[in-house]
């Protein structure tokens, strides 16, 4: 789709030339003089500087002397001149003593506690005195004591005497996330952080931890629970979503202690969400340590020869009429080992990753327009777009930094955000998104417009429009559009109309991994079709195989494939190899739990117990992600290869686990360790030939009108929910938003529903009860969140985004 | 009596009239006159006018009136605002809230024309909150004002639109320095901005806005209606103009005396009937706590902006404060320090720490606690918060103790050994009878 040699040419930009401490330099016009410090190796001590927010110079520690000026400077606030002549403390007494005479008065009211400080041993406070403070304080008074700590939410506690007051968490709450909820309070030497009347409930609050330059700022989850230089820290990408954030995670015997924002200014920059910081308590607990192997209705614990053996005689007599259901949490490597294990080892080309609602109009467009495309739309696409057209994507809550990057790209780059989406949430409102209203299910109509143009439309519509036209457009389709039948459709015409560029954004982080590794009915890896002769002979040839040993025809997507086995259709699956997966995920649970029951065998490959895992025959206990190697494809198409952090050596990764069943069934598939099967999924060419997009589905012609006490369901989850990965996270659940149901206040008073009422929301399935919040929003609509706390939608609903619901007014809560 | 200076009555020529602050006892001196001038002129030529009177900026830095303006862009689309700065906080000063007191309608003349002449249409004038009487004063006037047609759509017939909104503070000394002032008119806290971008580029609203103090503003009608040239054949000619003087503390006849800038301190003391009777003068501040202290060897240099600066001080305000040889200097130190660090924002380390600091050593002085290290560690403290602060908070506090230690240091040893009480009377310092009787 993309050609990275298509990016624009570098600008000439502007150069300033000056020296820093004698030494020349030459940097864009513009750069302030501790970056271009940074530049030449010269370190200047800072506190409140952080290169990505704005510039304050409170803290005064950077100041140099610039030849000509009377006073100091602060270095993170002035830019370099062309000529200007700068002295750092290095090389000028007047900038030495003032760093020195800052740093002083910054230590004489913190607190001598370093020794039982989270920040003891990487405090900037604590290097910086000894870089460039005076060693001994001439302070003999009386420090300034405050009550401690605070909790500033439940999960940042505040400890405000060791605070400097740099403001560096007050701005990012602000100028990043877009959440300002604590700021400073009081004045003088009695000025503190504080929230006001709700908590510092940001979806991205932990960054002000890793940013507070002392130990104000700490975690209620890290907190005493280790020294930084007791930690092992290992680069890795977060496997929460599909962002792709780099992050360091702090291992201490091989157990995760705490997880960071890594540094990728390509992608997360410094930050990442607090799912992405606080969500690993479920790497360690509750695991499944042992294969299980049930007998006579009860498992057993089994050594590993013999369950491996156990699986494959239960798969041996069923190849060919197996279902495999890879998930969505798995590396690229190892959802390769489930694409060819199913091909080859298994006969079988029933297989789909996309464990959540989804559709064949999907999976096809998928498999046309972004399986295999490399990297795509990127990040800093954004920031040169004129417009970004969101469908189906939520980015605050199902791609957080995403967000976060959008939002900058509106504050700093003008780019315009628009979505077409039922309400304005807290996250489109943040990014200052227009908002074309939008009955789910509607999608395709909405976008249809969009594409034509016209004089339909109206204001906004129009601009949107033709805004979509111009060079550098963006549309982000999410993983909720696959549920509005002709939604793909309509998308890609749109994209194909007004030159727009495409970009598809999974929630969860293996799912480009495993469309590119050919984890999808009818895909081959690659992103070539299994139908396609000369793909299929190039994959067979690297399999070492021949090519009618590869399917031959398109099998079925999962919900296909539960029907087909539920109906009793001829050749249907009669037995599953199941990865991670909740099956409270599927938009039909109870389908998939009957399809489980009623199958001959089911392998399950998991790391705890879980829906599958009570329906299995045998489970085989797998690596979690700090115990595995290997990459995840972010939505950009950009391959994330991470290392494994815990030095843990007993556990088997998906693939190592299917290749050795792989050879007890005779069509082994390799070792499965990740570096071969990287290197063997690399081997592979990609696709050469354009691919025909998909003949388009059209929407429903009459979508159902809800009647009387019936509501459109609107649905997502939401960032902090109850998702399974979030378990024992206490603190973070902590954070959490409050379940509300949303409604317009027509729809609301068609019921008889009052504001802060409770609404309830049922199905022939079940109910969910929860506060009313009237919202602007299109008429018979409802909207409540998909997997929150007395809200799980699929499973007490059965019911899935873009359907009729019925709607009730509750008793008084 | 050695007056060689007379006094130039002219934002205070009518004070002494009952109805001085109202429309009508304004405007039978002349008032609102100038605004048909002004508007005849044009915008450009109002503000080469102010340019050519040499009016300089009367909240102490002086910076020159007319230039200030100049400075906001023209054409540039934006809204344009001006503020006017009445949050007198200065300990010491007192002269824009008597001035707004008694004689609100020359600012508002003078908001009017120098808004026009920066292309404002909305202006603000910014009060302290401790001050109700002057917050509803200046609101009466403005309403008068504007009833009278002076304010509104159209003004007198000149296209020209203006309306003024008369805001209070809640009581922080930092509000009065023009960045953070824009911050709290924001509804923000309190609290100073980066420079650049300056605020006739970015200032309230992040729109191009000018803020002069009440005196500067005030000023402007009568240049208008006298010409520059009156204005500026007074004063020197780097401190033309005419300037408001308040002298207040140990003399017999406290209050403001509206004189040509080159006047002396001796002369002003005069006019303020000498020092009280039966006592020397100790000490003195030209303008407000901020400045250095001078001695009696200081009354015959002219009250100027660089004069000021050539004897080691600054002019300031020009509300000179006056002490009599009952005064401890390092109480009086030690007061404005407790000051400082009551009123310091907090923002930057050394005004936000350093005046914590001081306060404690200056406490030490006061109660003979001190050390003789102490004496050049207070210096040292000053030396690394003056320059090197946010804003011009931190200098003012870094600047009165090495400016008293320069004439007084004797004080200061003795603080190392005998408390300050034990030294001096502070009862013999009360001027006030009923308070001196507690």
């Amino acid at each position: 789709m993309s050609d990275p040699s298509a990016a624009p040419v570098t600008e000439v930009v502007a150069t300033v030339t000056g020296t820093i401490d004698d030494v020349t330099v030459t940097v864009p016009k513009g750069t302030l003089i501790i970056r271009a410090a940074e530049r030449i190796g010269i370190d200047i001590p800072r506190f409140c500087d952080h290169p990505l927010l704005d510039p304050v110079a409170a803290c005064r520690m950077c100041l140099v002397d610039i030849e000509g000026m009377p006073k100091p400077q602060p270095s993170c606030a002035v830019p370099l001149g062309d000529g200007m002549e700068v002295r750092t403390g290095q090389t000028s007494a007047v900038a030495d003593k003032a760093q020195q005479g800052v740093m002083e008065f910054l230590l004489i009211n913190h607190p001598l506690d370093c020794p039982i400080c989270d920040k003891g041993g990487e405090c900037p406070l604590q290097n910086q005195e000894m870089s460039n403070g005076r060693g001994e304080s001439r302070y003999s008074g009386a420090k300034r004591t405050f009550a401690k700590p605070i909790s500033v939410s439940e999960q940042i506690l505040l400890d405000r005497e060791r605070c400097i007051s740099c403001t560096r968490c007050v701005r990012f709450a602000d100028e990043i996330a877009g959440d300002p909820l604590i700021d400073l309070k009081e004045r003088g030497a009695e000025q503190q952080i504080a929230i006001g009347d709700q908590p510092f409930d940001s979806y991205f609050s932990g960054n002000t931890i890793q940013i507070c330059p002392v130990g104000a700022l700490t975690s209620a989850d890290y907190r005493f629970r280790a020294r930084p230089f007791d930690l092992v820290s290992v680069p890795t990408v977060c496997e929460h979503c599909a962002a792709g954030c780099a992050m360091r995670t702090d291992v201490r015997r091989e157990r995760v202690q705490r997880r960071l924002a890594g540094d990728d200014a390509l992608v997360n920059e410094e930050w990442n969400c607090d799912k992405g910081r606080f969500a690993f308590k479920y790497l360690d607990s509750r695991r499944i340590c042992v294969p299980l192997i049930r007998e006579n209705g009860e498992f057993r614990e089994a050594s590993w020869p013999e369950a491996i053996e156990f699986a494959a005689e239960g798969l041996a007599p069923v190849r060919g009429r197996v279902a495999v259901v890879p998930g969505g949490r798995l590396t690229r490597e190892d959802a390769y080992a489930y694409a060819k294990f199913a091909r080859i080892s298994l006969a079988t080309d029933d297989i789909d990753f996309r464990t959540r609602p989804a559709s064949s109009e999907e999976a096809d467009f998928l498999a046309a327009r972004v399986a295999g495309t490399g990297l795509g739309v990127t990040y800093a696409d954004l920031d040169a777009a004129p417009i970004v057209l969101l469908v189906g994507l939520e980015p605050e809550d199902e791609s957080p930094i995403l967000f976060l990057r959008l939002r900058q790209a509106v504050r700093r780059h003008g780019t315009r955000v628009a979505a077409v989406a039922p309400w304005a949430t807290p996250g489109l409102l943040k990014t200052s998104a227009t908002l074309l209203p939008t009955v789910p299910g509607a999608e395709a109509g909405v976008l249809d417009a969009l594409a034509t143009g016209g004089p339909d439309l109206d204001d906004a519509a129009t601009t949107i429009s033709a805004a979509l036209r111009e060079p550098g457009a963006v549309v982000l389709v999410g993983e909720r559009l696959a549920t509005s039948k002709g939604g793909w459709s309509a998308a890609h015409a749109l994209a194909e109309q007004t030159g727009a560029r495409l970009a598809w954004v999974p929630r969860r982080a293996g799912e480009r991994g495993a469309l590119d590794a050919g984890a999808l009915r009818g895909l081959l890896p690659g992103g070539a079709s299994l139908t396609d002769p000369v793909a299929a002979q190039a994959v067979a040839e690297v399999w070492g195989v021949s090519r009618g040993q590869i399917p031959a025809r398109t099998g079925r997507t999962l919900s296909e494939a539960v029907a087909a086995a539920l109906s009793g259709e001829s050749q249907a699956p009669m037995a599953a190899v199941v990865g991670g997966m909740d099956v409270d995920d599927l938009a039909s649970p109870a389908a998939f739990r009957g399809f489980l029951r009623q199958a001959r065998f089911v392998v399950s490959l998991e790391t705890r117990h879980s829906a599958v895992t009570a329906e299995a025959d045998v489970v085989l206990p797998v690596a979690v992600d700090t115990e595995r190697s290997g990459s995840y494809v972010n939505w950009e198409g950009r391959v994330r290869h991470f290392p494994k952090a815990s030095r843990q050596e007993y556990s088997l990764t998906d693939g190592q686990v299917l290749g050795l069943i792989s050879e007890k069934l005779g069509s082994p598939i390799g070792n499965g360790d990740p570096a071969s099967l990287a290197a063997e999924l690399e081997s592979i060419p990609g696709v050469t030939a354009g691919r025909p997009a998909p003949s388009p589905v059209a929407p429903d012609p009459d979508p159902a009108a809800p009647a009387q006490g019936q509501a459109v369901l609107s649905t997502w989850r939401e960032l902090l929910d109850e998702g399974s990965m979030q378990q024992e996270a206490h603190f973070l659940a902590g954070t959490r938003r409050q379940s509300v149901a949303r409604m317009s206040a027509a729809t609301a008073a068609g019921i008889g529903a009052v504001s802060g009422g409770e609404v309830e929301v049922s199905t022939d399935r079940g109910e969910v009860a929860l506060p009313l919040v009237l919202t602007e929003m299109p008429d018979g609509v409802v909207w409540i969140p998909a997997n929150s706390v007395g809200s799980e939608v699929y499973r007490e609903l059965g019911t899935v985004e873009g359907r009729l619901v019925r709607i009730a007014a509750g008793g008084p809560r | 009596m050695t007056m060689t200076t007379p006094l130039t009555p002219v934002l205070t020529a009518h004070w002494d009239e009952p109805d001085s602050y109202t429309l009508d006892g304004y405007q039978r001196h002349g008032g609102y006159t100038s605004l048909s001038q002004a508007f005849a002129l044009g915008p450009g030529p109002v503000i080469d006018l102010i340019k050519e009177s040499g009016l300089r900026g009367r909240g102490g830095a002086g910076f020159p009136t007319g230039m200030k303006w100049s400075f906001v862009p023209q054409g540039d689309g934006k809204p344009h605002y001006l503020v006017v700065n009445g949050d007198e906080s200065e300990p010491g000063a007192c002269k824009d809230i008597p001035l707004m007191l008694a004689n609100p309608h020359a600012l508002i003349e003078g908001m009017i024309i120098a808004s026009f002449a920066i292309r404002a249409n909305h202006a603000f004038v910014y009060i302290r909150g401790e001050v109700p009487h002057v917050i509803r004063r200046m609101r009466a006037a403005v309403k008068q004002a504007h009833d009278a047609g002076y304010l509104g759509r159209d003004i007198l017939g000149s296209g020209f639109d203006l309306d003024i909104v008369v805001t209070c503070g809640a009581g922080a000394y930092i509000c009065g320095e023009e960045t953070a002032l824009l911050s709290s008119l924001e509804g923000f806290r309190g609290h100073p901005r980066l420079k650049p971008p300056f605020p006739a580029v970015a200032g309230l609203y992040s729109c191009p806005t000018v803020v002069n103090n009440v005196e500067t503003i005030s000023s402007v009608p009568y240049i208008v209606r006298n010409g520059a040239s009156w204005y500026n054949f007074f004063g020197t000619v780097k401190s033309p103009g005419i300037k408001l003087f308040a002298v207040s503390g140990h003399v017999n006849n406290p209050g403001i005396f509206e004189a040509p800038l080159g006047i002396t301190m001796r002369e002003l003391l005069d006019y303020a009937g000498g020092i009280r009777d039966g006592h020397e003068l100790k000490f003195w501040l030209p303008g407000g706590s901020s400045v250095p202290v001078l001695t009696p060897e200081h009354l015959d240099v002219p009250m100027t902006y660089e004069d000021m600066v050539a004897a080691g001080t600054m002019l300031g305000t020009a509300t000179a404060m006056v002490f009599d040889e009952t005064v401890s200097v390092v109480r009086a130190i030690a007061g404005w320090l407790a000051f400082y660090k009551h009123e310091s924002c907090g923002k930057c380390t050394p005004c936000r720490e350093g005046t914590w600091w001081m306060h404690q050593l200056a406490q030490d002085f006061v109660a003979g606690k001190a050390t003789e290290e102490d004496l050049t560690k207070l210096e040292d403290i000053c030396s690394n918060i003056l320059g090197r602060s946010f804003c011009a908070l931190g200098d003012a506090a870094a600047t009165p103790y090495p400016g008293a230690l320069k004439y007084f240091r004797g004080e200061f040893e003795q603080g190392t050994h005998t408390p300050a009480a034990g030294l001096f009377d502070e009862q013999a310092s009360i001027v006030f009878e009923e308070v001196r009787a507690k």
